[in-house]
């Protein structure tokens, strides 16, 4: 059985970058108890022979020529942003004051 | 003209007994008529549609030679971008953002002249199996308003349905497209991945992705396939191949010879008896066109809810981390980046998408990666095997493929488990990357509602879904004497 608390709920939110509100963070560590339970089934047959699947595709390094294609003006890219500055997507601060 | 398929439209366009701007008003039409109630529709571009069609008319008289579909209206899901146009993936968090560029499958649309009329609702960001965790409401089921049409293309679906659009485009992570169609009596398909180029495609989980074509015909969305298919530069994991020649395979529509494998794994318990009827009806229809039957097993599918819910939540965990509230989208609270992110998050994305988040985010934390992503990348490896092995027994799999019919809206909502469990059938192909097909399969005898059947290929072998798919749906169809959808109520009446 899979434990999940209140606080581990907490940190990931956290690490997700999501403020969950109090009620989410009891709620979801109960269903994420629940849903690793019904999931954790998969250790079952995942043993060290078996070679894991990242894709269904076995391509590798796609690459493509180097050249200048048409591309969005600044004015499209800037389009759907929040808020723009002098052509540049503006953003809250990033760094604190003593860094 | 509405009822009709594309295809028969299309003929009605080139012999210049209906004009694509009637068509097309006929369907804008149908759209104020029955959607109030069906809510298949976030948007529609009744404008630009209507200007669309006016072009290809005026090409058509200027004695162009014009693409099959050229005047054919269709829906479009709400995860794909279109220039200009509201896209929102059925979150709050995208609400007015309209996309600086076309998608690819879009440009191909735009240049074969098929008219986009909207698009469509979804689950959120593609979550869901009901179209009920759309931050917009959910869509209805036309053959019953209080059930729910599949998801996450409910929207899609919906419109096919509802005959507001005789096409469809859907995206299917884990069966989206397919039991979308399963439970409205509509035909869709998930390519073999890579057949259709994801570029402008909003991504749930990359590996899975898979956009494809939705119907009434199989002979509709095989032209559909050819349509929107193929290879394209600009998605990296796009098949450079040709496109499988699937508008042949479904007009040729023979199945003798072929060996049609059952997945013993697919049926028995969880899955609701007429729906098993049905699919066990319509393999007795395949075996008297002359297809062998034979019984396969994939003793590994057992696992593939399993890994599915880690692979899709861990890589939806990574890529929705573009949605910071910096670039586009809505932008919530004050304070520093992260503060502003966090908050915006919380507001911007509903309770499915949530718990999937913090899911992925789990299962792709140090300590834990191995015990859980990477064994489901194992039980990925497994089932592939699985597949291959089948696949050396016969041309084609098949199953159910859902396990019921539409369930009520709500019925579900508060039990994540039960509602996974919707897409146990379509989870498969998603792993390996193969491509399958639903066509319904008839009226479950205990409520009425439609069931579908499914159809497994080899990657990039997609003609012989068309093939088994088109043979079916024509022996169906003389056994019924009308199609499908001739039996669900009509709407709008009111």
């Amino acid at each position: 059985m899979s434990n999940i608390s209140r606080d581990d709920v907490a940190n990931l939110a956290k690490l997700a970058r999501i403020d969950l509100s109090e009620d989410e963070l009891n709620h979801l560590s109960k269903e994420l108890s629940v849903i690793l339970d019904a999931v954790a089934r998969v250790q079952e047959v995942a043993s060290a022979d078996v070679p894991p699947t990242s894709h269904p595709l076995p391509l590798q390094n796609v690459f493509r020529v180097d050249e200048v294609r048409p591309s969005l003006t600044p004015s499209e890219a800037l389009s759907g942003a929040p808020a723009q500055e002098e052509q540049r997507f503006k953003v809250p601060q990033i760094l604190g004051e003593e860094q | 003209m509405i009822k009709n398929s594309a295809v028969e439209m299309a003929k009605a366009l080139s012999s210049n007994e209906i004009s694509s701007v009637e068509l097309t008003q006929a369907h804008l039409d149908q759209i104020s008529k029955v959607d109030t109630d069906v809510h298949a529709f976030l948007h529609v571009d009744s404008e630009g549609a209507l200007a669309q069609a006016r072009d290809v008319d005026a090409r058509r008289k200027a004695g162009e030679k014009l693409a099959p579909l050229a005047g054919v209206p269709l829906a479009l899901k709400d995860v794909l971008v279109q220039k200009g146009i509201p896209t929102t993936c059925g979150s709050k968090m995208l609400e007015g953002w309209r996309p600086p560029y076309d998608s690819t499958v879009v440009s191909r649309l735009k240049d074969n002249g098929i008219i986009i009329l909207g698009k469509t609702n979804m689950d959120e960001f593609a979550m869901g199996s009901s179209t009920e965790n759309s931050a917009y409401g959910p869509t209805h089921n036309p053959w019953d308003l209080a059930r729910i049409p599949g998801g996450s293309g409910g929207g899609s679906s919906a419109a096919l349905a509802a005959f507001e659009a005789p096409l469809a485009i859907g995206t299917d992570t884990g069966g989206s497209i397919r039991q979308p169609a399963a439970v409205t009596g509509t035909v869709g398909v998930k390519p073999t991945y890579g057949g259709v180029s994801r570029y402008g495609l909003v991504a749930f989980s990359s590996s899975l992705d898979q956009a494809g074509p939705c119907a009434r015909t199989v002979l509709d969305a095989a032209y559909l396939h050819e349509a929107i298919g193929g290879y394209d530069r600009m998605d990296s994991t796009s098949i450079n191949a040709p496109i499988p020649p699937v508008v042949e395979a479904a007009k040729n529509g023979n199945v003798k010879g072929m060996t049609i494998g059952v997945i013993k794994e697919l049926q028995g318990d969880g899955y609701q008896p007429g729906v098993l009827k049905l699919f066990n009806q319509s393999l007795e229809l395949l075996a008297s066109l002359g297809a062998e039957i034979v019984e396969v097993s994939c003793k590994y599918f057992d696992y593939a809810l399993a890994a599915y819910y880690l692979i899709a939540p861990s890589e939806c965990s990574s890529n929705l981390a573009r949605f910071d509230a910096m670039r586009y989208g809505i932008r919530v609270g004050e304070g520093s980046a992260e503060e502003v992110m966090s908050a915006t998050r919380q507001q911007g994305f509903g309770r499915e998408v949530k718990r999937r988040i913090i899911l992925g985010t789990y299962a792709l934390s140090s300590g834990y990666y191995d015990a859980y992503y990477g064994s489901a990348q194992k039980v990925r490896t497994l089932i592939s095997r699985d597949f291959e092995a089948a696949f050396a027994k016969a041309d084609v799999l098949v199953s159910p493929t859902a396990p019921t019919t539409a369930f009520k809206i709500g019925e579900k909502a508060n039990d994540p488990i039960a509602m996974y469990l919707n897409d146990i059938a379509t989870i498969p192909t998603n792993l390996a990357g193969i491509g399958g097909m639903s066509i319904p399969s008839g009226l479950a005898e205990e409520d009425g509602l439609p069931a579908g059947f499914q159809i497994m290929a080899p990657a990039m072998k997609d003609d012989r879904m068309y093939q088994v798919g088109s043979a079916l749906e024509a022996a169906l169809l003389s056994k019924w004497g009308k199609p499908i959808l001739d039996n669900a109520p009509s709407l709008g009446a009111r």
